[in-house]
Parts: structure tokens; sequence; C-alpha cells
């Protein structure tokens, strides 16, 4: 048997060479944007992991990108701790909160664990809002510093850009690579079926945490890039609203789907820009056009996709069936 | 002592309100399953269409307000279930309710660009005036609302209990595929809940209004508020969002006095942590089989 | 679907392609037009618009018209910092706003960095410590009004105990932090100290532990329609204290919305369109005509900004940012010379803003000003 390329892979290792090039013409704010969509899809990607394909529904992964992101601001800035370290930090901890918080998630099930993970969100923006000893309250953190790597300067916008091009690509072959081993089938088998799963003897507390711990320090991940990103944090983006947009980011891409989150990330944070042009109605415009997505079809942009995908297969199966009928004939009963 | 019965007071009028824009969750999640998220916009819109129909179309006041009432209905009853529910249910509750995210977006935003970002006065259909009891100091649009509310839920529940047509919508509503093998239509019924909700969502706009004024915003606090009070109460039974608004209302009137202040926000939704980790059903809820 | 399509082609241009036109010169507004600084945005905006007409129909700044364009930030910081860079990458001779503080955090140092001027309704004490050159306010420093109250509450009500009421948010906190040590400096305890949230709609128990607090009067600092609600919650509790506010308290919007509540309430306004001054009550005119509302103080402070940028820039005669940021420093600007400006206004060296301010009451629903406080550094 020979061993195909799997195409989601595929993907990334065409797209980074493609990402790394094409901005290069950007000026600072089209490479802002773009890098905003990198840091939003990492995110995003944590919750399709919880979410798409572990099956729980979370509101809380603007929590996270929260977490990672004060953490980060707090050691490079306040304590001087270079970038690559806060940033495994700020994985660490969001992953530990993240266990902690999924322990009511072997309780609650359905629609009753999204709420408890909005209360969470809540106590994370209030914290960050009320601590200002911690994270300076309503005044925000000012001057988050760019990092610099291996005596690279990353503080222009292009190498900033690149950098978080380069972070984002290991983190999608780490989930990819993570998805394809054997916890990744145990994830699914929990989305799909989980007394069955736990019946086959799948150990179901242990991955249910899993699978939130881990969606949450991507989530922690995306913060880590988020604070030098904007170099200034306060707390209005981790809001709750911020959790609901995280989680019409994983749907409308396509929750399940490997790349969804990079489409629902587009959508959320890079389409709002494309169409400010439209003047003072662009949000209506864009609620509008991902009501009519949604409509058209609701398994995610990419779930239309398969859809096409498996309609075109199967016309193609026709065709073949349709060619082989003569020789078939009067053997088949139809 | 003094402060602690004006504060139930209080609180009882401000659950009073929550109660009224929450028994719409619980109307939608009964028949549909569906969280709407878009609820508190829902009760946020009929004003300023209300407003807007005055100001825009230059018609008298109680025009304009007939004129909101029956484009809601239309939009936001018939249109909500007919061009996002209906298509959408049968690919599970996700999206719907991820639409519904994206729904409350655009009411928002559409009466924020299409009315004004401005709060605005909404003339009130009761007269002003304050009545002191026991020394808590309760406005008569306060008691119009709290009779409302009270007046709605019992009529609800005598809909449900006492006509034949109610009957018909709670069976529709309990097992929609017996009821279709009864030879109800199904359809039929679950269209006349979501008119119902949206008639309640418009009349609550209009006590509420006058209270908080107009905004494009008000969605926000009410709908988040509505939802912790129709979770507290008891998701499936319209009598649950009367006691869910109560309690929600006296804790945020007790938590603005007695936490500290910045955390005051994060007290009712603990009081919902609380009640899905040990009474998920809620205060007068019926347990639901969980489906595996 | 086409002109979506069409729409979203354009906008990646813009990632790309810097606009430029010859014959105007482009300022590119930043500001809450949606979010929770919405409705201080929309008269930001609306107040520079009206200016730009004015100075357009009048031939533009030495013969070149203004461009304007207005971009949201909904109220979020990552949002803002784009926004200002697209204005920049667009060549935006000015950057106006945004009018919260945590997005010009997120914004100033984008424009420092480029050289670019930027303009902000920022309110807040500290925007104006961090020592950038680039940044300019639009009204006066919280910190600069705050000592002004304070001695009225301590030598004309006499005030023994005050209670705070604040949004949590940069603006009501920023005023909190400032306000409190000014009280305790002149022997005047704080008797309650209550956040309340932004957007906040019931303040029915926030009125009721002000009532029980004791207080002698109350210091209430919050958004426009938070500020009205307050004033009915407060009336229908039945406080009968006084209700001493900054700026916001005593706005038209807040008059308009609380009604009768909003009679006796007292205080210190910055700007105000009610100001016994000739040149508000045109401003207050010319946009009650053209959008059909009365101006709040951020209406007033978008139209004057643009009127200081032409007037400097006509002074420096050429459209250079590093002239127009050093001409703006020590700036006095008349309303007799300029009638845009609408009072006189001094910009100091590290960009807050001095003028004359006033004390007011309401008065059957109408706010009246009761005496002119001079200028700091006249």
């Amino acid at each position: 048997m020979t061993t195909r390329l799997d195409p989601n892979l595929a993907v990334i290792l065409l797209a980074a060479p493609i990402l790394w090039f094409a901005p290069a013409g950007f000026k600072a704010y089209g490479l802002y944007v773009v890098s905003l969509w990198l840091v939003m899809s990492i995110a995003a990607m944590g919750l399709n992991l919880t979410l798409g394909y572990a099956g729980l529904k979370s509101l809380a992964q603007a929590g996270f990108i929260g977490i990672g992101a004060y953490t980060t601001a707090i050691l490079t800035k306040t304590f001087g701790v270079s970038w690559p370290l806060a940033f495994l930090a700020s994985g660490a901890l969001s992953f530990a909160v993240g266990v902690v918080l999924g322990f009511p998630a072997l309780r609650v099930k359905f629609h009753y664990l999204a709420f408890v993970t909005l209360a969470f969100a809540m106590f994370v923006f209030l914290v960050a809002r009320n601590e200002e000893w911690l994270t300076g309250g309503v005044y925000g953190f000012s001057n988050i510093p760019r990092p610099v790597i291996f005596g690279l300067d990353l503080s222009r916008a292009l190498p900033f850009y690149r950098f978080v091009l380069v972070v984002t690509v290991v983190l999608s072959l780490a989930m990819w690579w993570l998805l394809r081993s054997p916890w990744g089938r145990a994830f699914l088998a929990l989305r799909e079926n989980w007394m069955r799963a736990a019946s086959l003897g799948v150990d179901i507390r242990t991955y249910t945490l899993m699978a939130f711990a881990i969606g949450s320090a991507w989530g922690g991940f995306a913060g880590a890039l988020y604070a030098p990103l904007v170099e200034f944090i306060d707390p209005a983006p981790f809001a709750i609203s911020a959790s609901f947009v995280m989680l019409l980011t994983v749907v409308v891409g396509g929750s399940g789907f490997f790349l969804g989150p990079f489409v629902g990330a587009f959508l959320s944070f890079v389409l709002p820009e494309l169409l400010r042009v439209t003047g003072g109605w662009y949000l209506v415009v864009y609620a509008s056009v991902v009501l009519v997505l949604l409509v058209i079809c609701p398994t995610g942009i990419l779930g239309l996709v398969e859809r096409a995908r498996d309609r075109l297969s199967q016309r193609r199966a026709a065709a073949l069936r349709d060619a082989a009928r003569p020789m078939l004939e009067g053997s088949e009963a139809r | 002592m003094d402060q602690l019965i004006q504060l139930l007071i209080a609180g009882l009028a401000t659950g009073a309100i929550y109660a009224l824009a929450a028994i719409g969750f619980t109307l939608v999640w009964q028949t549909s399953q569906t969280i709407n998220f878009a609820q508190g916009e829902f009760v946020m819109l009929p004003a300023i269409l209300a407003l807007a129909a005055r100001d825009l179309l230059h018609l008298p006041f109680w025009v304009a307000l007939i004129v909101a009432t029956a484009a809601f209905l239309a939009l936001f009853g018939f249109g909500f279930k007919r061009f996002l529910v209906d298509p959408m249910l049968k690919h599970g509750v996700l999206p719907l309710a991820i639409a519904t995210m994206a729904l409350s977006i655009l009411m928002k935003e559409g009466a924020k660009d299409g009315y004004s970002a401005q709060a605005a006065q909404f003339p009130s259909m009761v007269p002003e005036g304050v009545v002191s009891i026991v020394g808590a100091a309760v406005s008569l649009r306060d008691i119009a609302v709290f009779v409302v509310a009270v007046a709605a839920i019992v009529a609800l529940q005598l809909f449900v209990d006492r006509t034949r047509l109610g009957r018909t919508m709670q069976a529709t509503a309990q097992n929609p595929t017996v009821a279709r093998i009864l030879g109800i239509r199904v359809e039929r019924m679950i269209l006349l809940t979501f008119l119902i909700n949206a008639a309640l969502a418009a009349l609550a706009s209009y006590l509420i209004s006058p209270i908080y004024l107009a905004k494009f915003s008000n969605g926000e606090f009410i709908g988040l508020s509505a939802f912790i009070a129709a979770i507290v109460g008891g998701f499936n039974q319209v009598r649950g969002a009367l006691a869910g608004g109560f309690v929600v209302g006296l804790v945020d009137n007790l938590a603005a006095a007695y936490v500290s202040s910045g955390y005051r926000t994060a007290v009712p939704l603990a009081l919902l942590v609380v009640f899905i980790l040990f009474k998920p059903e809620g205060l007068l809820g019926r347990r639901e089989e969980r489906t595996v | 679907m086409k002109a979506f399509f069409a729409a979203v082609l354009l906008g990646t241009a813009t990632f790309v392609v810097p606009a430029s036109a010859e014959d105007t010169v482009k300022l590119v507004d930043v500001v809450e037009l949606s979010g929770a600084g919405a409705t201080a945005g929309t008269n930001w905006r609306n107040g520079i618009d009206l200016a730009v007409a004015e100075i357009n129909a009048k031939g533009g700044i030495f013969g070149k018209k203004i461009e304007i364009v207005h971009y949201d930030t909904q109220t979020n910081p990552g949002n803002t910092r784009a926004a200002v860079q697209r204005a920049i990458d667009e060549g935006t001779y000015v950057v106006l706003g945004p009018v919260f503080s945590g997005p010009i955090g997120a914004s100033m140092q984008i424009a420092q960095k480029a050289g670019v001027p930027q303009f902000v309704g920022g309110e807040a004490a500290s925007l104006t410590k961090q020592g950038n050159p680039y940044l300019f306010r639009s009204s006066l420093n919280q910190a600069d009004a705050m000592p002004k109250l304070a001695n009225w509450f301590r030598d004309e009500l006499k005030t023994k105990s005050v209670a705070v009421v604040w949004v949590n948010n940069d603006f009501g906190k920023g005023g909190r932090d400032s306000m409190i040590p000014e009280l305790q400096k002149r022997g005047i305890a704080v008797a309650a100290d209550i956040a309340t949230e932004s957007g906040q709609a019931d303040f029915a128990a926030d009125a009721i532990k002000v009532k029980n607090s004791g207080a002698d009067a109350v210091f209430v600092y919050l958004n426009e329609e938070e500020s009205a609600r307050f004033l009915r919650a407060a009336k229908q509790q039945g406080i009968d204290k006084p209700l001493v506010g900054e700026t916001t308290l005593l706005g038209a919007k807040v008059i308009e919305l609380a009604g009768d509540a909003a009679n006796g309430v007292k205080g210190h306004v910055g700007l105000s369109v009610d100001a016994p001054i000739a040149g508000f009550k045109s401003f207050s005119d010319a946009f009650q005509a053209k959008y059909a509302y009365k101006s709040d103080h951020n209406g007033i402070k978008g139209y004057t900004s643009v009127w200081a940028i032409k007037t400097a820039t006509e002074k420096n005669g050429s459209f250079d940012r590093e002239a127009l940021m050093k001409t703006m420093h020590g700036i006095r600007i008349s309303p007799k010379d300029v009638p845009g400006i609408l009072i006189e206004t001094k910009w100091n060296d590290v960009g807050d803003v001095d003028r004359e301010s006033f004390l007011a009451e309401v008065k059957d629903g109408k706010q009246v000003i009761t005496k002119i406080l001079p200028m700091i550094a006249p």
C-alpha cells in the first residue's frame, strides 16, 4: 500500500511558503490583519479540538486567550522573562486552568457545559478588570515588548508576521499529529458516542479533561502571541462576547474539520476589515453574511466543501456504475 | 435592616423584568430545544422599531406601536421560525444557537445604524408615580411590569392546561412525532409558540424601555439576566421563568449592595453554576431524560 | 453577491495600495462607532463631520479640501490598533480619535512611531503622562477638573462626607482615582465608594446604598445613559442630598433622558453646548440642524479638534506633521480669530488642554451656568 499524503498536511505544507512570501508587499496594516488572523486561528484550532473533535461546547476560549495574553505581558514586561519561556508558561497555565475547568465537564453535558464555561469567561474578565495591581485593570497594560529571538529583532511588522506564521505552522503540525495519534481517535470516539467509547475501555475522564485542557492551552498560546502583536491589552477583548465570537468562528468555519478554524477566523477577523469599504453599515453586512452562510451550510464552510466533494465522488461512482452496468446486465436485479 | 427590606423589594421589581424577558427563552426551548442567544435583542428591538416608526415615518405614537408590533411579529415571529429555525433545526442545535448569535449582532448593529447610537426616552403606557412599600420606593411602572409578568405566565399556564389549543401545543412540544401521528398540525403549533414568543418580547420591550430607556445595546444585559433566570427557574417550564426572574433579581440587588462592587456581576453567574452542578432542572423544572 | 465580492476585493486592495490624492488632505478618524463607546464615538464623529463640512465650504485648509474617513474600533484595542495602522498606511495627515482611553493606549505608540499627530477625546490622566509628544487632548484632563470640584464641595456645599458612584471603565475609574485623594486632602470623608457596570440598567440597589450611607452629597461619575438612569433611581428612592457631577452628569442628553430627575443636579462642566458663550450656541444650532439632536461634549471635542488642526496647519503654511506637532505645543487659539474653536483654548507642552470651565446647575430641565472658572495657567 502506498502512503498518500494527508490532504490537511498537504495544505499546511503548501500554504506555509505561500504565506511566508505573499504578504511581503503588504503595508503594516495588512500585515497586522493577517497576523491577527493567524493568532485567532490558533485559538480557534484549540476550540475546534474541544468542540469539533471532542464535542464539548465551551464558551471560555476568549478567557484562555486572556490568560495567555496577560501571562505573557506580565512575564515579559514586568519580570523581563524571555518570550519563549513566557509562551510556554502561558500555554501551561491555560492547560492547568483547563484541567480544573474540565472537571465540571465531567459532570455536566451538552449546553449546560457552555453555561459553566461562560461563567468562567466572565470571571477571567472581572479579574483582569478588577485586580489592577496585577493586570493594570481598566487602564490596561501598555508597551508590551515584541520579542527578540536568536538575535532577530521582531519589532517590525513583517518579521513579526513571519514569526507568528512559524509559530502557527508549528502548532498546526502539533495539532495534526495529535489528531492522528490514538488520542485523536479517542477524542473522536468521545464525540460520536461516549457511552460506547466507555464500554470499549476509553478512559472518558482523562480524555475529556485532556480535550479541554489541550484546547485551552492553544488558547493560551494564541494569547502569548496576541499581547506582543497588539503591544497593549486591556480586558475588553476577553469579554464574554469575544468567547461567543470564538465559538461562532469554529462553527462557521466547519467544526471538526482540521482547516475549519482558519476559514472561520478569516470570516470573523479579516472579513470585517475587508468590509470596511462598505461604510458605516459594515457590521450589519458582516452579520448578514455570517447568517446566510450558516443557513446555507449549517455544518460550516468546510462542511459545504465536503458535501460538494461527496456529491462529486458519488456522481463519479455513479458514472462508473453506469459504465459497468452493461457488463452486469442480467446479473443485477434492478 | 431597612436597607435589606428596600433591597428585597427593589429586587422583586427587577426580577419581574427579568421574568418577563425569560418567558420567551423557555417557550422557544420547549418547542425547538433551541437556545435563542438573541432573546435580549428580541426585547430590545420592538421599542426601537416603534421609535423609528414614530420619528422616521412621522406616525402618531400609538400607530407606530401597532406598526412596530406587526413588523416585529412578521419578522421575528414568523420570519425567525420560517427562515432560520426551520432550515437549520435538522442540523442539530449548535449551528442554530450560533446563528442566533449572529442574529443578535445583526439586530444590535441594525438598530444602531438604522435608528440611533444614543439612548432614547420611550413613552410610558403607565402613569408616573411612586408608592412606598415598607420604606422602599416602587414606581407604578415597576408594579405594571410585575403584574404583567405574573399575568402573562398565569395566562400561558391556563392556556396550556385548560384550552384545547394549548394542550395541543403542549403535546407538540413534548413529542412532535406522536403529535403528528395523532393528526396535529405540528408546524402550525410550533409557529404559534414563536408568535407568542415575539408578542411577549414586544410587550416586555414596551414595558421595560420606559424604565431602562431604549437603546440598541440593552439586549446584552437583559439577555444574560433573562438567560440565567430561565436556567435557575427551570428551562422546560414557563412558570420557572417567573421564579428564576425573582431569584436573579434579588441576587442582583443584594450583590450590588453587599458584594465587593467590582465582582457584583459574577454573583448571578455563580448562582447559575451552582444550579447547573447541583440542580440542573432548575427550581420548578422537570427533570429531563438525558439522551445519550 | 457580486457586489459583495467586489467589496471584498476592494477591501483586499487596501492591504497593499496606498491611497493618495493631490488636491485634498486626508484625515482619518478612528473612533468607537460600535461596542461600549458607540454613543460617545458617534457624537465625536458627527462633530468632526460638521467641522469638515464647514471648513470645506470655506475652501478647506489653504485651498486643499479635507477628505475625512471614519474607521470603527468596536471599542476594542486590537481593532483600534488595526485601524490606526491603516490610517497611517493610507497617509493620513493626523489621526483623530479614539475617545476611550483603552483604545487610545493601544494606538498611541503606533502614531508616535510613525510621527503622526493624534487628537484624542480621552480624559484619563495617564495619557499625557507618557511623554508622547504627538498626542493631543481635546478636553480637560480629569486630574485638572477634580481639584476644582473638590474645592467646591468644601467651600460651597460645606460637605463633610461624600458618596462616590462611578462607572467601572477607564473613564469612571480614572475620575474616581483622581477625585478620592482630592476629597481626602480636604478632610472630606468618603461615605460610600460604589462601582457600577458600564451599560448597567438598574440602579435601584446603588441608589438605596447611597441613601443609607449617610453622605451629605453624592458625586456621580457615569457615562450619559447611566447617569440618566441613576438620576431616575435616585429620585425614585427619594435621595434629597445634592447630586454633583462632572460634565457628563449635566449634559444635554442626560437632562433629556432623566427628565424631572435631573433638576437640582450641580457640578463642573468642561465643555457644554449650554455655556453662555456665543460660539457654543452657534455650534449647537448647526449640530442640531444637521443631526436633529443636541450634541454632547464629545461632539464639541471632535469639532474643535478639526478647527485646531486647520489653524495650526495654516500657521505653518504646510502639511508637515512634525511642524504641526511642534506648533500645537503651546498654541493658543481664540474664537476671535477662529470662531470654530468656540472658546479660548491653549495646548501645553505635554498636549493637555487648558480652557475656562463652568460651574452649573440644572433648573427646570435646563443647564444654567452659575460661575465661570478661569483657566489653570492663563
